[in-house]
């Protein structure tokens, strides 16, 4: 798989490394009702879809940012690449 | 009809035209006791040992496909018990005992072939972590001795001991280890099972759950409604592609895992090798073909296709524990779906709904476990509680904090 990387243009996906559901961006609060449940939510549960799904590389050998990749788990085809800064400042979060 | 000497004997006198087809293929009745939801391994072992061991009838199979065409249809054939966690390994001690019985058991030849397995080990601290796991094995009584470098040379002269890198000290073996061909598994149990009137639905694919107040009563289907008391889900790799049906998430994460199979080679491998210093694992097949694998690629996918830089890795194992298969042709590749769970161990148990039940996250390990898979799933649906050997085998399990994590990889799929 090749992966647009926005800053740095096509790179080898082999360079990458792969956390999962992009979803983990939106980490609970650590404080709060019903936290812990929350949070074993988050770490442990997942959609899991077979069509479009948002997940989250790691370009560890090359400038080590994350990105949010949109790619279709039935083709492999990538319909989209973001850097995972501004998705999650989207998300409104690290302000 | 069972199968035995004197009837290939009859048979063969009178031009083996009196061989009956193996199991019915019959219509679905609107109605069961108990629908499985998968016609793989898992699902034929389950309808097997609850229709043979736990004496319940009005049970249905519902397969989307054909039975067996799923993980248990191709893969790396490999049978063991030599986990660690006292979760597993009861478990799968369980399974081997089941294997070791299986073909009188269910009067199918599955070719189980205890060979033995080799675990190398390549430094000082994976000797200690082996003889550790050695240690748990004994305390199922699953065997397992540790072998000298002196010793392997013996059994497999041409594995390269002196690499610069990862030169071979020594390994764990565990005499009882082997394989099975892995079709004869499926067909075994679906004959098993249809001789006792289990329906075998083939093309019939669940379309939906019929869940009314928080209980199931049965499933759609493309070949109707089938109402059931309990629906019992194992599908592999679609396990969150079903469950999501039921309106489930699961700690499950779909990946590929790709195998190898070679030509055809004299008898070389005296059994199971696995590489200690990297993923790869080969075996030999009755045919001769090296099957061989190693990791998984590491990401989501449906798409039963791995990609290129995998197949580079696992041949480069191959090539620093045996050099010889370089000069080996590869006769194909394929790639599997591997329900991966969060800690890398298995899920037999209720869901929160009423009357449906769910087994999966076998990750790339389902093959081995396929009879005590069966048997345990076949016991908690026979008599709501856990099979003793499967108490810890919950979904519940990360909520409460008790995962069962052999490598100690934390809740990453990608790496167990």
């Amino acid at each position: 798989m090749i992966i647009k990387h926005p800053l740095l243009g096509p790179r080898d996906a082999a360079e990458f490394v792969y956390l999962g559901d992009a979803n983990m961006i939106k980490r609970p609060e650590g404080f709060g009702e019903n936290v812990e449940e929350a949070m074993y939510e988050h770490v442990y549960l997942r959609e899991n879809p077979a069509g479009e799904h948002h997940e989250l590389w790691y370009h560890e050998q090359g400038d080590r940012s994350w990105l949010v990749v949109t790619r279709n788990t039935l083709t492999h085809e990538i319909s989209s690449v973001e850097l995972a800064r501004d998705v999650a400042r989207r998300k409104g979060r690290s302000k | 009809m069972r199968y035995n000497a004197l009837s290939i004997l009859k048979q063969g006198l009178t031009g083996n035209k009196g061989w009956a087809p193996a199991w019915r293929e019959p219509d679905p009745k609107p109605e069961y006791d108990i629908i499985i939801v998968g016609g793989g391994g898992h699902g034929l072992a389950t309808a097997y040992y609850l229709s043979n061991k736990f004496g319940m009838k009005n049970i249905a199979v519902v397969e989307k496909g054909w039975i067996g065409s799923g993980n248990v249809g191709r893969n790396t054939t490999l049978i063991r018990s030599n986990y660690l966690l006292e979760g597993n390994q009861p478990f799968y001690e369980l399974s081997m005992q089941l294997w070791e019985g299986l073909e009188q058991d269910f009067n199918y030849n599955a070719m189980v072939s205890q060979r033995g397995i080799l675990n190398l080990y390549h430094s000082d601290s994976q000797r200690d972590a082996f003889a550790r796991r050695g240690n748990a094995m004994h305390l199922t009584g699953s065997g397992g001795v540790m072998l000298s470098e002196a010793e392997i040379r013996e059994k497999c002269p041409y594995l390269d001991f002196d690499n610069a890198r990862f030169p071979i000290k020594g390994a764990l073996w565990q005499q009882r280890g082997g394989t099975v061909r892995h079709d004869a598994v499926a067909w075994g149990f679906a004959r098993g099972a249809d001789m006792k009137g289990v329906d075998i639905l083939q093309n019939c694919e669940v379309t939906g759950f019929q869940i009314d107040n928080g209980v199931c009563k049965g499933v759609e289907t493309s070949r109707g409604t089938i109402r059931a008391k309990k629906v019992a889900v194992c599908v592999a790799g679609s396990s969150g592609r079903v469950m999501s049906m039921a309106g489930m998430r699961l700690p499950i994460e779909s990946h590929v895992l790709q195998a190898f199979v070679s030509e055809g080679l004299k008898p070389t491998l005296p059994g199971v090798i696995t590489f200690g210093a990297g993923h790869f694992y080969v075996s030999q097949s009755d045919k001769g073909g090296l099957v061989f694998g190693g990791d998984i690629d590491g990401y989501n996918t449906y798409a039963q296709r791995g990609n290129l830089p995998v197949v580079e890795d696992v041949c480069e194992g191959g090539m620093a524990l045996m050099p010889m298969i370089g000069r080996a042709r590869l006769l194909r590749m394929w790639g599997g779906l591997m329900d991966m769970s969060m800690d890398g161990s298995p899920f037999i148990d209720r869901t929160h709904i009423g009357g449906l039940y769910f087994n999966g996250g076998w990750c790339y390990g389902g093959f081995k476990a396929t009879p005590a898979s069966g048997f345990c799933y076949a016991h908690l649906l026979a008599k709501d509680a856990p099979h003793p050997v499967a108490t810890q085998l919950r979904l519940d399990r990360f909520r409460r904090g008790a995962p069962i994590d052999e490598k100690g990889a934390g809740p990453q799929p990608n790496l167990h």
